[in-house]
């Protein structure tokens, strides 16, 4: 339980043996497959999806809008529901406080432990590294982040991070590796979703029942009411925030959502948009330490830790804020023609596709090689923008952010690509220039004669040549072509005047 | 940071963050929104007819849809209706004001101290707070008759008894009726269906933690 | 009404067949057709690699020549796109609020070639003869950036002697991605390939799209797989007549 994604190379080179890798490119290929016409179903019941998609992204405006307004009222609220608020700028922080809060309630347990329930910026902290350092095993309880806990592997998705495993996968680790930490997977495991999934129910009951400290994250915390929501399947959310005495939920201080009538409109979009469901099984609701008909019910020593680390950056770069309105549903990662070949490790961070493409420069900056190389791991199709329940704009996210690794580097030795767009653009400023290097490809058009294809070109174009034959050029382009028939035409009135005809 | 009696001390951060948010939105510059947007797709949802009788219909199907069962009754059968959607289970825990009688070897919330004691009980019978047809929910605010919310999460079993009026259609609307309960500080849970995942190749399988079999017994 | 062609750089270069079907298919349309000389490129491969810098005098040129035309007719989803989606923004990246306002005025009237015949002309039957199989890959960019919807599918249906079948998986992008070809080749040829597939599947001889530069990467697979597969123009299928056939020789 190690792994981390630190020292990930670029994206094209970790995408190269992504593409090779025929299990992975199979178990991706049926999953998004899958999860797409789910999606697309349950999107095409609703007649109002597009009023639905504005509704959510002017939500999230608003509330981006007056963050800090609205995270004083959630703070206000909280309190006074009997939670303790806690803030960190960033990772190292925020995991110092749960570290703190943990040991403080678990320290003296033989076993320090705490149950998770799946949580992306619990994964964006590394929070369970955190944890285990300090003496304390934290223990995955979603199903797909068991298999990737327990498979010593890395998160591939946002809703699935198992996504990249089969079912034979699946069943292998959990024989290897549950005997290892609890109850060991049944004998006569089979391969059968079914099967694998009460092997987890089996595995994990005597942890739930166990635990006195969870960790959860937050889909939304509604700033009005001071409420948190959990949204689930699999009910493993609903243990870990009944069941123990101490929860201790991390959220992004981007999670929030103004008003408690806001909460429907992502009740509508969250589950069509991620899983494909009209609804998802089970969505928990809480404010604070709660009591029901004067019990206590539920965790009493409630504890919310506000998570900046990197998100008032975004905040503060106009464009690039829009990826805070982000929900996390992963519908553009399961529409994405990029993601769907190549799986989310490739991204080298708990954000994969398209979101991950944007998300991991700005949350990380863009020092590093693989920060830099994110941005142009796209085609820019917009089918992350058509599928996005928030419409958050990446084609465009990704271009600004390219537009900004590029200004990185003015000022320094230009790239050969940076020289080579210079030149382009100067050749492109004036039509006389664009001519005579266009005379050029003509003169090699002649020179080809009769080849109409060209299949081995020189470095850097071997890129292309590699595995795509290129047509040859022509031997008269359009603009000869009309220079040739019809001279003295209006179009020729309108000519670059007196340059280099 | 420091820490005193388990609780850490944030305050500096919490003035860092706030500042670095004011100072984020002071920021100057536009953003160019799209306008367009994918053409529409037309609704196969019937169109609401207005009445409950095509509302509870719509309930009904959608619940059905997540493979729970569905037993109408009429109100002067619920107690037939609940022995039968208890089937075989033998031991049943029963909130503190569930209002009818519950066939069986019970359990009564006034007994259990601790939620922890339900584990191994095999039924459990609710109320619900309302009902959204378009999505085929249940909603709980864990008031009389719906027990503390692990009540409903460790038996195998879990039958809920929803009256036809409380069956609203979409989920704004529900939403907005449930606004008191959270304003009175209620936790909420909203089920539909059983517990399931699709976290082994996206294949959906019905039963994980939570109840693995969800009965909602209509009351017309 | 005074119409310009935007041939785009690319396809005056490379693919000159189709901007002289788009003037063949205008003038049979009974419009006049202007080619402004001055014209070089829309900036989009400077724009989508990041060289927004290098993109505003290319912005700038573009306002100047085709500023007072009535409409400006591009054969390519890709660079009207460019033009309508990114001049303004990159016009005010640079704080030229004139260019601005100059680009705001210009871009109702700049139209990808199908929309220009669908909704300006307003005609769907434009009198093509072409008798082929042909399937159709709707591009990205015409497909959702400006939102051609099907109005090449229904130019294509009213082609006489043309067998048109769907593609599958048609609105999945090809894979080309302009400069994302060349920085992932791995990724963008797997793409590619199963595009490719698909069109096979098809059993077309013809794919038709309304971008020259996904033609040449889904083409160039093709052909390396020697598929018997031609990738061809949306305008060079519409200038097609009976009088006029298409011939594969026409431009070298
Ligand atoms: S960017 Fe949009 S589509 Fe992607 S995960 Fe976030 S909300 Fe979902």
């Amino acid at each position: 339980m190690s792994r981390t994604f630190v020292g990930m190379p670029t994206f094209p080179v970790a995408a190269r043996e992504a593409v090779a890798d025929t299990q992975l490119r199979r178990n991706l290929g049926h999953a998004t497959a899958t999860i797409r016409a789910r999606r697309t179903a349950a999107v095409g019941e609703v007649d109002d999806w597009e009023a639905l998609r504005v509704k959510g992204a002017q939500a999230k405006d608003r509330v981006l809008a007056d963050l800090d307004t609205y995270l004083l009222q959630l703070e206000a609220r909280l309190t006074e529901a009997g939670a303790t608020v806690h803030w960190a700028r960033d990772a190292a922080e925020a995991n110092a406080i749960v570290v703190a809060i943990a040991k403080d309630r678990i320290a003296d347990d033989p076993t320090p432990e705490v149950v998770k329930v799946k949580s992306m910026a619990t994964q964006e902290i590394g929070l369970n590294e955190a944890l285990e350092a300090a003496g304390i095993h934290a223990w995955e309880t979603d199903l797909a982040e068991l298999i990737v806990q327990l498979g010593d592997d890395l998160p591939s998705h946002i809703l699935v991070p198992a996504i990249h495993r089969n079912r034979a996968e699946v069943r292998e680790i959990f024989r290897r590796e549950m005997v290892t930490v609890g109850r060991p997977a049944p004998d006569d495991l089979t391969d059968e979703p079914a099967r694998l999934a009460e092997a987890a129910r089996l595995h994990l009951r005597e942890k739930f029942l166990r635990a006195k400290v969870a960790v959860s994250g937050a889909n939304f915390a509604v700033a009005e009411t001071g409420t948190l929501v959990v949204v689930e399947s699999e009910g493993n959310g609903r243990m870990c925030l009944t069941l123990p005495d101490t929860l201790i939920s991390v959220v992004g201080i981007e999670k929030l959502i103004p008003t408690w009538e806001d909460l429907a409109v992502f009740m509508e979009l969250l589950p069509r948009s991620s899983t494909g469901e009209r609804m998802n099984p089970y969505t928990s609701m809480w404010t604070g330490v709660t009591s029901t008909d004067g019990r206590p019910d539920g965790p009493q020593d409630v504890h919310v830790v506000l998570v900046d680390n990197g998100r008032t950056t975004v905040l503060a770069d106009v464009v690039g804020r829009h990826a805070l309105r982000c929900i996390r549903c992963s519908a553009c990662l399961n529409v994405c023609p990029v993601y769907e070949r190549v799986g989310g490790h490739a991204y080298g961070s708990v954000y994969p596709g398209p979101i991950g493409a944007v998300l991991g420069p700005q949350l990380r900056g863009r020092q590093g090689a693989l920060e830099q190389s994110l941005p142009y791991a796209s085609t820019l199709c917009g089918a992350c923008f058509d599928a996005c329940p928030v419409r958050i704009e990446i084609p465009e996210l990704l271009v600004h952010l390219r537009t900004k690794v590029v200004d990185d580097h003015r000022g320094g030795v230009p790239t050969p690509e940076a020289a080579a767009r210079k030149a382009g653009a100067f050749t492109f400023t004036k039509a006389s220039r664009l001519e005579k290097a266009q005379r050029a490809a003509t003169a090699a058009g002649r020179l080809l004669g009769r080849r109409t294809h060209l299949t081995r070109l020189p470095w850097p174009l071997s890129a292309w040549s590699e595995a795509r034959d290129a047509p040859a050029p022509p031997t008269e382009n359009f603009r000869q072509w009309w220079a040739r028939t019809r001279a003295g035409d209006a179009g020729d009135e309108r000519g670059p005047q007196g340059e280099g005809q | 940071m420091t820490v005193q009696g388990g609780v850490p001390d944030t305050s500096e951060a919490r003035a860092a963050i706030l500042e670095r948010v004011r100072a984020a939105l002071s920021a100057k510059g536009t953003h160019y929104p799209r306008t367009d947007s994918p053409e529409g797709r037309p609704s196969d949802i019937p169109a609401p007819a207005g009445t409950t009788h095509a509302v509870t219909e719509l309930f009904v199907e959608r619940v059905e849809d997540y493979r729970a069962t569905v037993v109408r009754c009429p109100s002067t059968g619920l107690g037939a209706a609940l022995a039968a959607a208890l089937g075989e289970a033998s031991s049943v825990v029963v909130p503190a004001g569930f209002g009818t009688d519950v066939p069986g070897q019970l359990l009564r919330e006034r007994d259990v101290a601790d939620v922890h004691a339900v584990e191994g009980i095999d039924a459990v019978v609710t109320t619900a707070a309302l009902a959204i047809a378009e999505t085929g929910t249940i909603v709980l605010d864990h008031g009389p008759g719906q027990g503390r919310r692990g009540l409903s999460l460790l038996p195998d079993l879990h039958v809920c008894v929803v009256r036809a009026d409380q069956v609203v259609l979409t989920v704004p609307e529900a939403v907005t009726a449930l606004r008191p309960s959270v304003m009175a500080g209620r936790p909420l849970t909203w089920v539909s269906g059983p517990s399931a995942t699709s976290d082994i190749e996206l294949d959906r399988v019905e039963g994980v933690h939570g109840p693995r079999t969800l009965c909602v017994v209509l009351v017309e | 009404m005074r119409v310009a062609l935007f041939a785009t750089c690319f396809n005056d270069t490379m693919w000159p067949s189709t901007p002289r079907a788009v003037v063949t298919l205008l003038e049979r349309l009974g419009c006049r057709v202007d080619f402004p000389r001055a014209q070089t490129c829309c900036g989009q491969m400077f724009t989508n690699t990041g060289y927004a810098a290098e993109s505003v005098p290319l912005v700038r040129s573009f306002v100047d020549v085709f500023g007072e035309f009535d409409a400006v007719v591009v054969p390519s989803g890709s660079c009207t796109g460019s033009v309508r989606e990114q001049h303004a923004g990159l016009a005010r990246r640079a704080g030229d609020q004139g260019l601005e306002r100059a680009v705001e005025q210009l871009t109702p009237r700049v139209h990808e070639l199908s929309e220009f015949l669908v909704d300006v002309l307003g005609v769907v039957d434009v009198g093509a003869y072409f008798p082929h199989r042909v399937t159709y890959h709707p591009t990205c960019h015409s497909l959702r950036m400006i939102r051609v919807g099907d109005r090449p599918l229904r130019l294509l249906r009213a082609v006489r002697g043309i067998d048109l079948v769907e593609l599958p998986s048609a609105e999945e992008c090809c894979g080309f991605g302009g400069t994302f070809a060349m920085k992932n080749p791995d990724v963008s040829v797997a793409m590619g390939s199963d595009k490719a597939r698909h069109v096979r599947e098809t059993r077309a001889e013809v794919l038709v799209a309304g971008d020259n530069s996904c033609l040449a990467h889904v083409g160039g697979l093709l052909s390396r797989q020697r598929a018997g597969v031609r990738p061809l123009h949306l305008a060079e299928v519409l200038a097609s007549t009976e009088n006029a056939p298409f011939t594969p020789e026409g431009v070298r």
